[in-house]
């Protein structure tokens, strides 16, 4: 009964297993074909099944059938890099002055605001396209790094003030008093004394922006043209009927490859518990 | 002393504010016009664009598509994500080896994984058709189809967002206490009685917590549909976001498509408060929502 149990239960983990890492096995594989090998019908191993080509590879940088991914690829780690850090710092502020002190607007109480905050990711990116469009050709910043950024920032800082509250929520208050007893400000005890038990909180809140700052598409797509294309977007526009699939499995690996390494990070604070206060 | 809190709060509610509600407003304002190629600007043309919108199938056709993909995947994910963090939650060898491995998929981009998957199902020259002749399905017409095309777009989108629930959960079994766990050893209850009985009732809250967040998620597929399948074969597998992005973006239909996104997220938010205070009575005990 128990060896039968145990089976059953490495059975399910391998065939999990096995799902997830179909795409990126045939993703790897793919990258290294050529137009023949892929038109010649699915196959997994090089050399057994095909002659494999660096072809797929050397088109990153340009070249015949290929995409230039050099510039999106800076493109993308320059609005999310700067749209996450900025998120981060507005969200911790906000998320701080909610968890601490009363705020009232009318009959909108800190539940309210906090609400307000997280409720914005009910919002469908589509409801917020056009409006978007038409205010950054308004300000002269379609097609712009720092249109990207304004955006962005707006879509992950209620990511950030959601992770941020709960944490700020369990350090206890007493802390925060006791340092208003020994002179400090509020925004020196901040600084001092509630940001630095705050820090697993931080790196959760950090990564959740990265990661749905860099798998964004759609913004991307409707506010840029030719100059300040994102990553996802120009390998998006691989995709037609007669698409590279060597070039366009290429560009994937090394679009997914910095995130996946991600992963290490967030079972890392899973087994520590680090989550636990997000997911409440 | 206290109005240093102001500090604190206004910036990031001043960006948000600027950023998000004003571009709304604006929206509600358009969607009473009939602003588009033809006739670009602000206009006054009453409630035309909803009138039109009551009578266009294929919105309400997209929206009841949506509503069955939606909760369908995430009931799905919730099941499948369930069962993996208590695979992987204790007693099983490599078990951080697994939840590494089990959390990558949400890492990645879903529309370049889109991208991939569409050359997975490509029913010649994709591996899924030879693979699924060879363990005797036979192949199968994947995004030629409607039917087909619908089932696809869900297998990624589980096989994507799977992971995110796999991540809640999973944290949420971690942070569960272990004297329960003792008591349910001593009166000698087996492993299913122990589940239904300790484990998923103080698991109730985080459950709700992480359905929610994914339905919240699923309410606003569009990029895997966009990639996958353009909403077709024929509008097949269209979804609201889609055929509104359709409308707007591509028709510039600017105050139609104003009038679409406000009804679609007025029934959204409504839709979900009423699934959330559904949930938590149904499955966090002692709430009274």
């Amino acid at each position: 009964m128990k060896t039968l149990y145990l089976a059953l239960k490495y059975l399910a983990v391998t065939l999990w297993s096995a799902f997830v890492i179909f795409p990126f096995l045939w993703m790897l594989s793919t990258s290294f074909k050529t137009s023949n090998a892929v038109t010649g019908g699915a196959t997994w191993l090089p050399w057994a099944q095909f002659e494999p080509s660096l072809a797929g590879w050397k088109s990153l940088f340009g070249g015949a059938g290929g995409i230039n991914i050099v510039k999106p690829y800076i493109n993308s780690v320059i609005v999310t890099g700067s749209a996450s850090v900025i998120a981060l710092v507005l969200g911790t502020l906000a998320a701080y002055g909610l968890s601490r002190f009363t705020f009232r607007a009318g009959p909108l109480r800190n539940g309210d605001i906090t609400f307000f905050f997280i409720s914005q990711r009910i919002m469908p990116p589509i409801v917020l396209a056009i409006p978007f469009f038409l205010m950054l050709r308004w300000l002269g910043l379609l097609d712009s790094l720092a249109g990207l950024i304004l955006v962005y920032v707006a879509a992950l800082m209620p990511i950030a003030v959601w992770v941020m509250v709960d944490f700020f929520n369990t350090i206890p208050r007493a802390l925060d008093e006791m340092a208003w007893m020994d002179g400090c400000t509020p925004v020196t005890t901040f600084f001092r004394v509630i940001l630095p038990n705050v820090l697993p909180g931080l790196v959760v809140a950090g990564m959740f922006c990265l990661i749905f700052g860099w798998n964004d598409f759609f913004f991307a797509f409707t506010l840029t043209f030719t100059e300040t294309q994102l990553l996802p977007v120009s390998i998006v526009a691989l995709n037609s009927s007669v698409t590279p699939w060597w070039s366009l499995s290429a560009a994937a690996i090394v679009s997914v490859a910095p995130l996946a390494v991600l992963a290490f990070v967030v079972e890392r604070f899973l087994a520590k518990g680090g989550l636990a206060g997000a997911v409440r | 002393m206290y109005r240093q809190k102001y500090i604190f709060l206004l910036p990031g509610l001043l960006v948000l504010i600027a950023v998000i509600l004003f571009p709304l407003l604006f929206t509600i304002r358009v969607s009473f016009s009939s602003w588009d190629v033809y006739n670009p600007g602000l206009n006054n043309a009453g409630g035309a664009m909803y009138a039109r919108m009551w009578e266009d199938a294929r919105y309400w056709e997209a929206l009841w598509r949506l509503s069955l993909l939606s909760v369908s995947t995430v009931l799905i994910q919730y099941v499948l994500g369930f069962a993996l963090a208590l695979l992987v939650w204790r007693e099983i060898a490599a078990r951080r080896f697994f939840r590494v491995l089990f959390l990558v998929p949400m890492m990645t981009t879903p529309v370049v994984m889109s991208v991939i998957w569409r050359t997975i199902f490509h029913e010649s020259l994709g591996p899924l058709n030879p693979i699924l002749n060879a363990i005797g399905i036979g192949a199968q017409p994947w995004l030629s189809q409607p039917g087909f095309a619908f089932a696809a777009v869900m297998i990624v989108e589980i096989w994507q967002w799977t992971p995110f629930m796999f991540l809640l959960l999973l944290a949420g079994l971690l942070s569960l206490p272990s004297e329960p766990y003792l008591a349910a050893k001593v009166d000698g209850a087996g492993p299913i009685r122990t589940f239904l009985s300790v484990t998923f009732p103080m698991m109730g809250a985080i459950s709700v917590g992480a359905i929610l967040i994914r339905a919240i998620e699923a309410s606003k597929i569009m990029e895997t549909v966009y990639v996958l399948t353009s909403g077709g074969p024929g509008t097949s597998t269209e979804t609201v976001s889609y055929y509104i992005y359709i409308r707007g973006m591509r028709d510039f239909q600017i105050g139609y498509s104003a009038a679409l996104s406000l009804t679609y997220l007025i029934i959204m938010a409504v839709a979900l408060t009423l699934i959330a205070k559904a949930l938590m009575r149904l499955m966090v005990r002692g709430a009274n929502a």
